[in-house]
């Protein structure tokens, strides 16, 4: 069976720009594909913090805003 | 009799927090701090550059199984950036402790003082131990203690101003009241700067830019080490009160005549 829309790609906003990535990703997969240290960092997806445990099975859809931070130099 | 630092859940033996911020590089930043002695250290919650993510990270130089890392709110103008900016800052497992600073205006840096009342609140019940930045203004210090922040952060001065302790009346007065630790945030800008702080009672110091921004950090790390001990000591020895006129150290008899 023949999806009629089938997504190939959906846009995505991460840390304010937007990004085209394929569809059906999930945050582990996405931050692989980032070559990001899943460990190192904190996602927050539309608002809602999303840890690590369940950043595999989180998928992402058209429209997500994402946001990936870590710990810098700072007072 | 060991005197050490209380603060949060944990005893530390240095009373100097240093921020993490402006150093040249991570090698300077790790070398500094070593030299400072401090334990806590204060970092700031950014977004991961995704077009260059495998730049080093500061925890790679700072690990958190040997400082206690403090991440701060900088940068967050309203009680729910900051509430937002705490939770980012706890997922990353470092544990519950925060540095909490709502900022009113951009040139000031002043905080604002109820969105930080807001945001306290809001922390404090959902289980993180919060340290607030604050005006030197006592009734602050006092809402925020009855809050259940665990600290109290007067500002000596506005952050990075190098301008030291100025109104030294204003932080005798939260130490007076206060029934948590009082820490000099923000304004130190040199080590007696940070002596006199430890001399009026404070409980500890925080600075960043005053070692940072020096000509030699590392050697300005050691000389704070070295003015916050002086401070802490001179406190606990219990100065001699000032006076207008002089009172002779040599005795008066025996005088040759």
């Amino acid at each position: 069976m023949v999806e009629v829309n089938t997504v190939f790609f959906m846009k995505i906003h991460i840390n304010g720009e937007q990004k085209e990535i394929a569809h059906g990703l999930n945050i582990a997969g996405l931050l692989d594909e980032l070559q990001i240290r899943p460990g190192r960092v904190v996602v927050e997806l539309n608002r809602t913090i999303i840890s690590r445990e369940v950043q595999e099975s989180t998928s992402l859809k058209d429209g997500d805003v994402l946001e990936i931070v870590h710990f810098v130099g700072g007072g | 009799m060991q005197d050490v630092f209380n603060l949060g859940e944990k005893v530390y033996q240095s009373r100097l927090i240093v921020g993490t911020g402006k150093y040249k590089n991570f090698e300077e930043t790790k070398k500094a701090i070593e030299v400072s002695g401090a334990e806590i250290v204060t970092v700031a919650v950014r977004r991961v550059n995704i077009t260059d993510p495998n730049k080093e990270n500061l925890l790679d130089y700072l690990s958190p199984k040997k400082y206690t890392i403090l991440p701060n709110t900088a940068g967050c103008y309203t009680a729910e950036d900051a509430v937002r900016t705490c939770r980012l800052a706890r997922e990353a497992g470092v544990g519950k402790m925060v540095k909490l600073e709502v900022i009113g205006d951009d040139r000031t840096l002043y905080p604002d003082v109820p969105a930080t009342l807001e945001a306290a609140k809001i922390l404090v019940k959902e289980g993180f131990i919060v340290l607030p930045y604050i005006t030197d203004d006592p009734i602050t210090a006092q809402r925020l203690q009855d809050i259940g922040c665990a600290a109290v952060m007067p500002l000596a001065a506005p952050i990075g101003s190098g301008l030291g302790i100025r109104n030294p009346y204003n932080i005798r007065i939260i130490l007076e009241q206060a029934s948590v630790p009082v820490i000099v945030d923000a304004g130190v800008g040199t080590a007696s700067d940070a002596a006199i702080a430890m001399e009026l009672g404070c409980h500890g110091v925080l600075m960043n830019t005053a070692i940072a921004g020096a000509r030699d950090p590392i050697l300005m790390a050691e000389a704070m080490r070295l003015g916050i001990e002086a401070g802490r000591k001179a406190y606990l020895a219990g100065r001699i009160g000032k006076k207008l006129y002089a009172t002779a150290s040599s005795p008066l008899e025996g005088v040759l005549a």
